[in-house]
């Protein structure tokens, strides 16, 4: 009850700190993204900021046997680069500067109650849906051609 | 640089972090936005709930936002509503196939020093340039 707790908290506080740094706001966002327009370095203290600190916190959470209100740390585990990274990676970035919204800032900024911004939320949950829909697919096709060979087989 | 806000964003940059760091200490979650969004959109048992939390906060921190700093929500630019619906389409698969978003890849997996969240982040920040300076370049800034 307590983690679920410090889950909505956790919520706040971030909420509050895409708000006041300017995340929530395309146009500084897109401004940020303009290296080679009148570029806006503000979201490069955004982040600085939040980077300093959970530097910090994560070298700080490694000395500690488990989290305080759970029983254990879950943290990726993967340290390859694959093509689907850096590829899922640049359709994000694509998406990124052309809106000027990322999820975070996307989902806080519903509670403007501007019909924009459900339009951008509402699309991204479809942009998620098509994934996990294409990845079962692909998922079913590739049992389906690896059952006739009938051996073990891994992607 | 005509709009250029040091401070504020380096403020709300440290909030963001303090977020990130007690989901890590208190519950040991990476605070990642699009991972936890999408573990509601498709739950998995015992798993969903605070994520549930997490977002509920978000949208109550959005609440309070728009109450005593309504200026976050001067969002000065919305493309036009095609536009931004494909945006929100290549946000929400990318995100996905990419396992991470600004929150997860750019802040707690750069602050890991994670291999693979350098290089998303990286090349999310060279597409987003690109796609901008393509905007504004070829569209004349237009949309």
């Amino acid at each position: 009850m307590k983690g679920l707790a410090t889950s909505f908290i956790s919520g706040v506080v971030f909420a509050l700190g895409l708000g006041i740094s300017g995340m929530t706001r395309p146009v500084k966002v897109i401004g940020f993204l303009d290296f080679f327009g009148a570029w806006d370095a503000s979201l490069a203290f955004v982040i600085a900021g939040a980077i300093g600190v959970y530097f910090v916190a994560y070298r700080f959470s490694r000395t500690m046997p488990s989290p305080l209100l759970a029983p254990d740390f879950s943290l990726p585990k993967r340290s390859d680069i694959d093509s689907k990274l850096v590829l899922g990676a640049a359709i994000f970035g694509f998406g990124w500067g052309l809106g000027g919204f990322c999820p975070g800032p996307a989902l806080t900024s519903l509670a403007s109650g501007t019909p924009a911004v459900a339009i951008f939320v509402a699309a991204m949950a479809l942009g998620m849906y098509v994934h996990s829909r294409v990845s079962e697919i692909r998922a079913e096709a590739s049992a389906f051609a690896a059952a006739p060979a009938g051996g073990m087989q891994d992607a | 640089m005509h709009n250029f806000t040091p401070f504020a964003s380096l403020l709300g940059g440290v909030l963001i972090g303090l977020s990130a760091s007690a989901l890590l200490l208190l519950d040991g979650k990476i605070a990642g936005i699009s991972g936890i969004l999408a573990g509601v959109l498709k739950p998995v048992k015992d798993d969903w709930v605070w994520r549930a939390c997490f977002l509920a906060g978000l949208f109550a921190g959005g609440l309070l936002l728009g109450k005593f700093l309504p200026g976050a929500f001067d969002f000065g630019l919305i493309r036009p509503l095609p536009l931004l619906a494909l945006a929100g389409l290549a946000v929400g698969f990318g995100t996905r196939l990419g396992s991470g978003c600004t929150s997860g890849h750019g802040v707690c997996g750069v602050s890991r020093l994670s291999p693979r969240s350098l290089a998303a982040t990286a090349t999310f920040i060279f597409t987003g340039a690109l796609t901008v300076y393509l905007l504004n370049h070829l569209a004349g800034g237009s949309l």
